[in-house]
């Protein structure tokens, strides 16, 4: 009985918690279309998000499509399929890999840091102190947050394709041999219209899922150092396993042809 | 009621899962006057204050500035109100990101809408006001001592000149001569403004130099309230525990004995 009880509670508990946090994305959103706008806010985030996460997200795209043409030769030489590389590369690259781990490179680089600095901010008090200088949280620090991540993820997540591609590329010109002309041609005959919409719209997802999850963990920590330590955490596992199961069901049911 | 009563309390009852915090506070805070209240850790003096400050929400009663009840303001009503509130935290939640002068401009840009440039300019003039210089406006909260942290925090809850100030244990943590300092400059300050303040505090020697006024709240409730002077003869063996700091009295402190 108790078993039953406990499980209970943990059902209704992670309930909770999911109501939680559709009420602070949805405070967040309907904060978005109100003035005021704090653009600066918005731009330093963009960089912060964006151009300084450009190296860790360049150089895991580079190596993944580099071990992705090796691996993908090795597999399609057994059937004589070694045309197939570059087809299959650059649509792993830009459906999958690219979005997917651009946006956990981001979501462990960022969505820690919001959760830190906002999980900061309220054990000190800063986000009372705010509110006390009549500023909306949400509007100062949320949604500039938000918006920057959304904005900026699909930036992002074009040049690790771009990158990605070209890690493979280099392998495939340089180590497997192939001709540099028919690589690049297979590469653009295989690559679609909708196959690079679905990476801009998983990461456009990506983006908010970043941001909601580092700033709902962090805006609500408590507990002084420890909380702070939880929040951050909280927010990279939850950002991690949402963006790998929104990405699955993106990819089922929007893209799955 | 009085009529006069800047800040009204009727009733305040708060909360937190099965802990009572609150329970039914009634007190009153003239125009113009300081009061300062007073009780031990965790009595719920900083609740008390951030119900009125709207950030936290009552469970019961009525808080009245002038007459109107804010509790159940709307959003837009209660930013007005927020211009006319100043407030000093008690660890100063000085914003990190930003420079001293920022800081104590945030509230003039922010709420005020004025330039950077006439902000800056007022920013700086409080903080000589507190006896800060102007090159400290250019450095960072984090590269100030406590002290120093205390006085920009003041300079920015009177930068934008407000009606009510609320001090949260103004002076804990700071040694005895900054926190003589920090009284005389909360004095001057709130007289230049003629501001009407609450102050939370368990330093009696806060109480002394500040206070018109004294409250002590006690179990949730408000047990004892009268002028400064009559602190040290008020008949009540509560407040006299607290203000001689007696560990034996009728407040009983909840500490394992080996």
């Amino acid at each position: 009985m108790n078993f039953l009880a406990t499980i209970g509670r943990v059902f209704v508990a992670a309930l909770a918690d999911i109501g939680d946090v559709v009420r602070f994305a949805g405070r967040t959103l309907s904060h978005l279309v109100l003035p005021p706008f704090y653009f600066g806010l918005m731009w330093r985030q963009m960089l912060h998000i964006g151009y300084f996460s450009l190296p860790v997200v360049g150089l895991t795209a580079i190596f993944t499509g580099a071990a992705l043409a090796q691996q993908i030769f090795v597999g399609s030489e057994r059937f004589n399929a070694e045309g197939t590389v570059a087809g299959i590369v650059v649509i792993a690259i830009v459906r999958e890999l690219g979005p997917v781990l651009g946006g956990l490179m981001v979501a462990g680089r960022v969505s820690s840091a919001m959760a830190a600095e906002l999980g900061t901010m309220r054990v000190t008090e800063q986000i009372d102190a705010l509110t006390t200088l009549s500023t909306d949280p949400y509007k100062y620090l949320v949604v500039p947050r938000l918006v920057a991540a959304v904005l900026t993820l699909p930036i992002l997540v074009i040049v690790a394709n771009i990158i990605g591609v070209f890690g493979g590329f280099l392998i495939g010109t340089q180590k497997l041999g192939f001709n540099v002309a028919n690589y690049l041609q297979i590469t653009v005959d295989f690559l679609e219209a909708s196959d690079i919409t679905s990476s801009l719209v998983k990461a456009a997802m990506f983006g908010f899922i970043i941001a909601i999850m580092g700033s709902y963990h962090g805006y609500n920590s408590s507990g002084g150092a420890q909380g702070v330590g939880r929040a951050t955490t909280n927010a990279v596992v939850s950002a991690f396993i949402l963006i790998l199961l929104s990405n699955l069901i993106i990819t089922v049911n929007v893209f799955g042809t | 009621m009085s009529q006069h009563a800047k800040i009204c309390l009727e009733g305040l009852q708060k909360g937190f899962g099965s802990k009572i915090v609150l329970d039914g506070i009634d007190l009153e805070v003239m125009a113009g006057e300081s009061l300062v209240v007073i009780g031990g850790s965790g009595s719920g003096k900083s609740v008390m204050i951030k119900c009125i400050l709207g950030l936290l929400k009552p469970e019961a009663g009525r808080i009245l500035v002038d007459g109107e009840d804010i509790v159940n303001s709307t959003p837009g009503k209660r930013k007005r109100m927020l211009r006319r509130f100043g407030m000093l935290f008690q660890g100063s939640a000085l914003f990190d990101s930003l420079k001293v002068w920022e800081n104590v401009a945030f509230g003039l840009i922010q709420g005020q809408h004025l330039g950077r440039l006439e902000a800056k300019k007022i920013a700086l003039e409080k903080l000589a006001r507190v006896g800060l210089p102007a090159d400290v406006g250019e450095l960072s909260p984090a590269e100030l001592s406590g002290g120093m942290q205390k006085r920009v925090g003041l300079a920015r809850a009177i930068a934008a000149e407000p009606e009510i100030i609320f001090f949260d244990e103004p002076t804990t943590g700071l040694d005895p001569i900054m926190a003589d300092v920090i009284n005389d400059l909360i004095v001057e300050c709130v007289r230049d403004l003629g501001a009407t303040t609450i102050t939370i505090t368990h330093d009696m020697s806060s109480v002394r130099k500040i206070a018109d006024k004294a409250a002590m709240l006690y179990n949730g409730k408000i047990i004892w309230h009268g002028p400064r002077d009559e602190i040290d003869h008020s008949g009540n063996e509560y407040v006299d525990q607290f203000i001689h700091g007696r560990a034996e009295g009728p407040i009983r402190m909840d500490v394992l004995k080996p």
